[in-house]
């Protein structure tokens, strides 16, 4: 179906610029190429990948040009209504969230009765995954509720993840008395990030606060005395069971529970652990969600002009989402730290902050069970290509181009009311306000 | 001139004295002085530009002024200096409500929802800072339950009960204006102050709105102060009229007082030169004896 007759004429013109452009950046770019030999560099020619390239090009544009661009009926549309609407996925997803809860409660027997030589590498996958749900969760409540575009959460991973490395390095306090303070240190350094940040919007508020994620990181890295820099800190304790070590001596836990002992214990307690935690923050966030301070975060992400005329505080509310949403995050880092037992700054650089906000983002803004599904894609996804090695990138990248085309709120967009006089209708993420920052 | 002082001034609920707002070189209220009544409905008109919505803005502490004093009375006999109080206490504390000229609702959220948004102070105490609402506890359960039921009252005054589900973004353009005051009044004010209310309505639904806000008047004693074009609103309902021209106030009386001020007429309705600088000298003269 051509829109005119010429339609063809004009995708074909179109095709040979694009060629044209492809001819001029990959000319120099790929067609000639230096090599260090003996006696010197050489300039060696390759125009025949110049060629294919180019012809890639053509025949590509040529193609969405007549396929997508310049038809009455664009291939991408068709396979938008192809695909399942994933509106449904509200109702669907009421049962997915328990039935993802009962598969997560029972994986670790599921894969040690049933396949134990892959126990170790699921388990260790599904700690990953859970921690960036947790992470995703936290995030959620100031970007997805709030509509605080935060760039720098990491930076209370760090926190929360030096809090207890520290305290249990230099006092040898426990896991379990390092992880309140832990969140409550990293609580507080959101409310830091949240003053100056209080006046700020949109683009201004994301660039401050992806500073404040690299601020945090550079002192981590330049504090020597304090942080050990980039050595980061090493040995740190695992956590105990109740007071019971994972360990193979007489008093450790296989000992004492007459097991025989395997390095899994630890690995299976370790899930639980985090398990626990990100349904602390699920439980908490959903909770928070139906209370006054929810509600008034969710007004701030629709119309703060309005909340202010309601005589709602709006540097309180922006202040407690920051410290509710950093709480999470910080939590989450005291686990990362016991889990690996050693931490540097390394690990929490800004890539980190984008792949826990392509989480939420991915997932559907202010959305619990699409968190859930963009964790498992993402951190999954990323392992599940690793056989592509180089190419592992482009494939992730075009995967979630074609997701954000597909839905580009999010896998779940709908917004599930907080309270309901007769009955709780989904509301469209059309109508959901984005928040200004 | 009337010798008698006008009614409006016995018990006044808001005093604005001496009012001026400059945006840099451009001053948009000009010393304006004017007192409304409480239990009265008082109605702020002028042309467009003649800075009325920034008179509210400075009421309810959008705008901090460049000059002049706002007092707010409480029935009570309390007081409240508007213009040191900031934004969100203006609701709070001094209990005074409004709305805006282009409906702010929270789209994304349903008509209940933006009603208990509005009761958020209560609700909030009642939570002791949402701890009491995480472990649920019963006196935040009441709060909730009380909350819910004058949501549900207000919506059933503004005829929406049906879509108390639906989001506030989905409702017709006359509806939405109806929930705005509804969510205003959810807060308990002493004073309303709407914006144009009966902008975009047809007449049907504007009469309706006359009723809607005599409603509110008589039966829980809020006073309204309103900005408004529709002059059938104006002098249908207003008990006291004050017009703004170019941020001055040019006429201050009852509706049939001011619908027969030349200078309201001239502002409005646009007059030859000759006529404007007549009617100047005119009241020129009048200021002179009455200064004299």
């Amino acid at each position: 179906m051509a829109k005119s007759p010429n339609s063809f004429a004009a995708s074909l013109t179109d095709a040979g610029i694009a060629a044209l452009i492809a001819v001029a950046l990959f000319g120099p770019l790929v067609g000639l190429k230096t090599e260090v030999t003996t006696g010197g560099l050489f300039l060696s020619q390759r125009w025949g990948d110049v060629a294919v390239m180019v012809a890639v090009v053509f025949v590509g544009r040529l193609a969405l040009n007549l396929l997508v661009f310049k038809t009455d009926r664009p291939v991408t549309r068709s396979l938008a209504a192809a695909l399942p609407s994933l509106t449904g996925l509200g109702r669907f997803g009421a049962l997915l969230g328990p039935a993802l809860l009962g598969l997560s409660v029972v994986l670790p027997f599921l894969m040690m009765y049933g396949a134990p030589d892959q126990s170790r590498y699921v388990i260790d996958l599904s700690i990953l995954v859970l921690t960036y749900v947790m992470l995703g969760w936290g995030l959620n409540i100031v970007v997805g509720l709030a509509g605080l575009l935060d760039l720098g959460y990491v930076a209370f991973y760090a926190v929360g993840a030096y809090t207890y490395a520290l305290l249990a390095t230099t006092f040898g306090w426990s896991f379990w008395v390092c992880l309140p303070l832990a969140g409550l240190l990293a609580a507080c350094w959101g409310m830091v990030l949240g003053f100056p940040v209080l006046r700020l919007r949109g683009d201004y508020l994301a660039i401050v606060t992806l500073a404040f994620g690299e601020i945090v990181r550079i002192v981590l890295l330049n504090w020597y005395d304090f942080t050990g820099g980039p050595n980061g800190i090493n040995n740190i304790p695992r956590p105990s069971f109740f007071g019971i070590e994972f360990s193979r001596g007489e008093d450790g836990f296989a000992a004492i529970f007459g097991l025989e002992y395997s390095a899994m214990h630890r690995i299976v307690f370790l899930y639980y652990v985090i398990l626990a935690l990100a349904l602390v923050t699920a439980f908490v966030t959903t909770r928070v969600r139906r209370l006054p301070v929810g509600r008034a975060w969710e007004a701030l992400r629709e119309d703060e002009i309005a909340c202010r005329s309601l005589g709602i505080n709006t540097t309180n509310t922006k202040l407690t989402a920051f410290a509710m949403g950093a709480m999470f995050g910080g939590f989450a880092g005291s686990f990362f730290a016991t889990r690996q037992g050693f931490i540097s700054p390394e690990s929490f650089t800004f890539i980190e902050s984008a792949v826990i906000l392509a989480i939420v983002v991915l997932g559907g803004l202010g959305s619990q069970i699409g968190v859930v599904v963009a964790a498992i894609v993402m951190i999954g996804g990323f392992e599940v290509f690793r056989d592509l090695e180089e190419f592992r990138m482009l494939v992730f990248g075009l995967a979630m181009v074609l997701i954000m085309v597909w839905r580009p709120r999010g896998l779940v967009s709908t917004r599930v009311p907080s309270i309901a006089l007769k009955e709780r209708k989904a509301i469209g993420g059309e109508l959901v306000g984005e928040g200004h920052g | 001139m009337a010798n008698e002082a006008p009614a409006w001034t016995r018990d006044p609920v808001l005093t604005v004295e001496h009012l001026t707002m400059r945006f840099g070189g451009l001053v948009a209220v000009n010393d304006l002085s004017f007192v409304a009544g409480r239990g009265d409905i008082t109605a702020l008109i002028g042309p467009n530009g003649a800075g009325k919505t920034t008179v509210f803005n400075c009421i309810t502490g959008f705008y901090k002024p460049t000059e002049g004093r706002l007092t707010a009375r409480h029935d009570d006999g309390a007081s409240f200096l508007l213009e040191r109080l900031p934004d969100h206490s203006i609701s709070r504390v001094a209990k005074v409500a409004r709305t805006f000229q282009n409906i702010r609702l929270f789209g994304g959220m349903t008509l209940i929802e933006n009603l208990m948004v509005a009761q958020h102070r209560p609700l909030m105490q009642a939570s002791v800072f949402g701890i009491g609402g995480i472990l649920g506890l019963p006196s935040y359960r009441a709060a909730e339950r009380a909350a819910i039921e004058r949501g549900r009252y207000w919506l059933d005054r503004v005829g929406l009960t049906e879509r108390a589900d639906d989001p506030a973004a989905d409702l017709p353009y006359g509806a939405q204006r109806r929930l705005e005051i509804a969510r205003a009044m959810c807060t308990g004010p002493q004073l309303l102050c709407l914006d144009e209310p009966a902008a975009g309505l047809n007449p049907r639904e504007s009469a309706e709105l006359n009723e809607f806000l005599l409603f509110i008047r008589a039966e829980h004693g809020t006073s309204l102060v309103l900005i408004e074009h529709d002059m059938n609103v104006v002098m249908e309902i207003s008990d006291h009229v004050v017009v703004l021209d170019y941020g001055v106030r040019i006429a201050d009386g009852t509706p049939e007082a001011v619908r027969n001020d030349p200078k309201v007429i001239a502002a409005y309705l646009g007059v030859e030169d000759e006529e404007v600088e007549a009617v100047e000298a005119e009241v020129e003269q009048v200021e002179k004896e009455l200064e004299a």
